[in-house]
């Protein structure tokens, strides 16, 4: 048999690990042989290609392999749990960079030789690229937003649509002609594919800036999925099996990441990419404003009504991830399970910056996956449970998403206020990412717990161990 | 044409059974499912490794070696922190 036929089955292989491991996915317990598996489908798959190639020179691929595996592990092994929407974001755009290389290589390989791309060459290379090019700058945005180093807030300029639909047209028309469909006068084939590489990086940019800081876990969720487009791309640039089956199943993943961020939020995508929701911060701390008034409670107060409840609810928002109180959080509910309170926490789909990103900093914390519950399973439970302690969220316990006329309506929250008392931890009344003041500050039976996350939770470890 | 629509066959195939085991999978391990898929995207390693085993020009050597580079931080990050994660969820 040729070494083709046993590359393509290695590739099978590659795939069928890779769905396997996946599926172990399903599961807290089998979760973490799954994600192995899947690393040795990706071993048999860079194995199989360096078998089944007459390799010409090794420098660069050794220079390659190395230079990523180092930064690769470094980034591993340091970044902070609090930190990962950066991460993902950063390694979306690397995964979408290099599949735009790839195409670039593939454009630069046939260039060379003097040749023209054949219509469907030309069509295959320009999507790889424009895929992975929007996904490359985009992610490198996203990043920016995420880390501060970009205002989160979202950026609108004049006309914004009117030139992302100008620049959308430009791709088609530099792709037709890279398709050989016609020439456009005083561009060669290569600088009309520099054109297109060009456009597309600055349309990756212009898609991301007017999408606000809250609207972050959809972004990622979305260039997720386009970075496994880009790498299906790149599979149809090379006729190559693994690289369409391996993009795609991400792709699929990151789509269905992305609407349920959407669900979560009842808000549709083109409403997410283009609504330029949201401002961060909007009106300063009142403790009164206009005739309603907040109770306040301090760090004993609050300890007394936790402890001698019978049932207690955390919400975490991305207060605890920014504060890095997620330690703390847990020796609070350590001691109260030990006084027999009943301790869950519930976690809403858009808490924090990514799907998910509440789950690992409490499981950093060392808090038991089994405590830990969706929308879904908790939100009948809060009219039976004695206290809703919330940390750092704010609109996704805002009772106006049931006022038909609030602009969060319909967005589904957790339903805190049905619980007999509320404790609210949170550093003023400011709005959140919506903008909008929050009913639930207001009600009788809320206590609003004031400071930095971290300090009061360390606060409270200490007085609820005293009471 | 004909590879090209094969290649589609197995996209949209590939996309289905994707889309079958990943809504399965619980909110609680979201971000790790996105970590994984990250570095499962780093596939594009494969693709860079045969322009580079096949580069004739040394444009081709050099777009192929930042490719590889690129896509394997995602592959041996996203892999190994995903690791990392999914060691922390723990039911006591």
């Amino acid at each position: 048999m040729d070494v083709a036929l046993w590359v393509d089955l290695a590739y099978l292989a590659s795939a069928t690990l890779f769905v396997v491991g996946l599926k172990r996915l399903q599961s807290p317990a089998t979760a973490r042989r799954g994600n192995a598996l899947a690393a040795l489908a990706m071993l048999v798959a860079i194995i199989a290609t360096l078998v089944g190639n007459d390799v010409l020179s090794w420098t660069g691929i050794l220079i390659g392999i190395a230079s990523g595996s180092l930064i690769g592990a470094f980034a591993a092994r340091t970044v902070k749990m609090t930190d990962m929407p950066q991460m993902v974001g950063i390694f979306n755009g690397l995964g979408g960079g290099a599949s735009a290389l790839v195409a670039a290589a593939a454009f630069a390989q046939v260039d060379a030789t003097g040749a023209t791309l054949e219509a469907s060459a030309g069509l295959t290379v320009g999507l790889s690229m424009l895929i992975g090019a929007v996904t490359f700058s985009g992610s490198f945005i996203a990043f920016g937003k995420l880390q501060g180093i970009i205002s989160g807030n979202p950026v609108t300029f004049p006309l914004q649509k009117s030139f992302n639909s100008l620049l959308f047209l430009s791709l088609i028309v530099l792709g037709a002609s890279l398709m050989g469909v016609f020439d456009i006068p005083g561009l060669t084939p290569s600088t009309t594919f520099l054109a297109l590489t060009g456009i597309s990086l600055l349309l990756g940019i212009l898609l991301v800036i007017p999408i606000g800081g809250a609207d972050m876990p959809v972004v990622i969720s979305l260039l997720n999925s386009y970075s496994g487009m880009a790498a299906s791309a790149a599979g149809f640039v090379l006729n190559n099996m693994i690289l369409i089956i391996s993009g795609a199943l991400v792709g699929a993943s990151g789509l269905i990441l992305t609407m349920i961020m959407c669900k979560a939020m009842n808000r549709s995508l083109a409403n997410v990419a283009f609504g330029a929701f949201g401002s961060e911060g909007g009106a300063k701390a009142q403790v009164t404003s206009g005739d309603k008034s907040a109770t306040s409670v301090d760090a004993e107060g609050a300890a007394m009504i936790l402890a001698y409840a019978q049932s207690v609810v955390v919400v975490p928002g991305y207060g605890l991830a920014v504060a890095q109180a997620q330690h703390e959080l847990r020796k609070v509910a350590d001691l109260l399970t030990e006084r027999g309170v009943d301790v869950r926490f519930a976690i809403h789909p858009v808490a924090g910056r990514m799907p998910g990103h509440m789950n690992v900093l409490l499981a950093e914390a060392d808090v038991s996956y089994d405590k830990l519950f969706d929308l879904d399973e908790i939100n009948e439970d809060f009219p039976r449970t004695d206290v809703a302690l919330i940390v750092g969220a704010n609109d996704v316990v805002n009772p106006e998403a049931r006022n038909p006329d609030s602009v969060i309506a319909g967005m589904p929250i957790l339903d805190v206020d049905l619980a007999r008392t509320v404790i609210v931890m949170k550093r003023s009344l400011s709005p959140g990412f919506a903008g909008i003041d929050n009913p639930l500050f207001y009600l009788d039976r809320t206590h609003m717990f004031f400071g930095d996350a971290k300090d009061s939770m360390t606060d409270l470890v200490r007085e609820v161990r005293d009471a | 044409m004909g590879e090209m629509v094969v290649g589609l066959y197995v996209l949209v195939l590939a996309t289905l059974a994707g889309r079958e085991v990943i809504t399965k999978v619980p909110p609680t391990l979201h971000t790790p499912l996105m970590s994984g898929a990250n570095a499962i995207s780093g596939i594009a390693v494969i693709g860079a490794l045969v322009v580079s085993a096949q580069a004739n020009t040394l444009t081709v050597q050099v777009l192929g070696t930042i490719g590889i580079a690129m896509a394997t931080v995602n592959v041996v990050g996203g892999f190994m922190v995903t690791d990392r994660m999914l060691q922390m969820f723990k039911k006591r």
